[in-house]
């Protein structure tokens, strides 16, 4: 199977991400900038993290008008898997892709810890190699991740499953603790701890290895279909 | 010159903590009576000439709906104002 790792301008985790997938999970996987216009012969996209456009204006507010974005949202809409990591997941909900909104930090700081997270759903693309209730350790890295929907959005993610991943001990102000959501078809991922950074045991935590393991069955088991 | 200047401000529902940290820090000042204290942005546009208001005001919506502003989290106004080139 092959990754595509987005590239914007102030993107800083897309070297960890293809490392990750590279040399950990030894897959193929290329590095495409935000100026190309086609995701073809790609099984999966990941968004990486970083500051992409100097965060100016909001976080990943100018990324989803970048070259790259109307094929992103034709790849989401086919179905295929996307992950936006930290501020790719603040570009995955400006672009629209996912719903809701990350704000400051109600710490009033930047966090950058390890963090305690629990498995919300584990019947997901993503968090299959996971079980249900499982609490598993990922860093974060972030200055704007408290999570926000209105009411009726978050009932929406809570019932259709939607919700992924939570923190232990909210670190963000995140509403109903989220750290990690998909779209309504479940396709689209975004999270704000680092997967990608938690992936080898000397790192801190090799929690991470289970979810990109787990898209690699989806995308795997799709392909026998 | 027409210049239209917009304003940007999270909705009311919103916490905005760096507007209450600011305010905190502004307590430890010694100012006391601020109530509420408000952050956004505001942006300036500088238009070309020639422009009706009618197509002024669809500009600056379209403007604001497609980049500026966050309906999430945000809400805006904005004023117009003619100003004389010297």
């Amino acid at each position: 199977m092959k990754f595509a790792v987005l590239a914007f301008p102030g993107s800083n985790c897309e070297k960890d991400s293809f490392y990750a997938l590279k040399d950990v999970l030894e897959e193929d996987v290329a590095l495409v900038s935000y100026q190309a216009e086609s995701l073809d012969g790609f099984d999966a996209v990941v968004v990486p993290g970083g500051f992409s456009y100097g965060d100016y204006l909001r976080s990943g507010a100018l990324a989803r008008f970048a070259p790259i974005i109307p094929a992103l949202k034709a790849f989401a809409a086919a179905g295929k898997p996307v992950l936006g990591i930290c501020n790719g997941f603040q570009i995955l909900t400006e672009a629209g892709l996912l719903p809701g909104s990350l704000q400051k930090n109600t710490a009033g700081k930047f966090i950058c810890r390890q963090q305690k997270l629990v498995v919300a759903n584990a019947q997901t693309p993503f968090s299959s190699r996971y079980q249900a209730g499982q609490v598993i350790t990922l860093p974060i890295a972030h200055g704007d991740g408290n999570y926000y929907a209105d009411e009726q959005t978050l009932q929406e993610l809570e019932e259709n499953g939607q919700i992924v991943f939570t923190y232990q001990d909210n670190p963000n102000g995140s509403l109903k603790d989220i750290a990690g959501i998909t779209n309504q078809a479940g396709n689209v991922l975004g999270m704000m701890p680092h997967p990608e950074r938690g992936v080898e045991e000397i790192l801190g935590s090799a929690d991470g290895i289970q979810l990109f393991q787990s898209l690699i069955d989806h995308v795997e088991v799709a392909a026998h279909e | 010159m027409t210049v239209v200047k917009i304003f940007v401000n999270y909705k009311e529902s919103i916490l905005n903590p760096e507007a209450e940290t600011i305010k905190k820090a502004l307590g430890r000042l010694g100012y006391q009576n601020i109530a509420e204290l408000k952050v956004g942005k505001s942006f300036e546009l500088t238009l070309a000439d020639g422009l009706t208001q009618e197509q002024i005001k669809c500009e600056v919506n379209e403007i604001c709906d497609r980049m500026l502003v966050n309906y999430n989290m945000e809400n805006y106004r904005y004023e117009i104002s003619e100003t004389e080139v010297i």
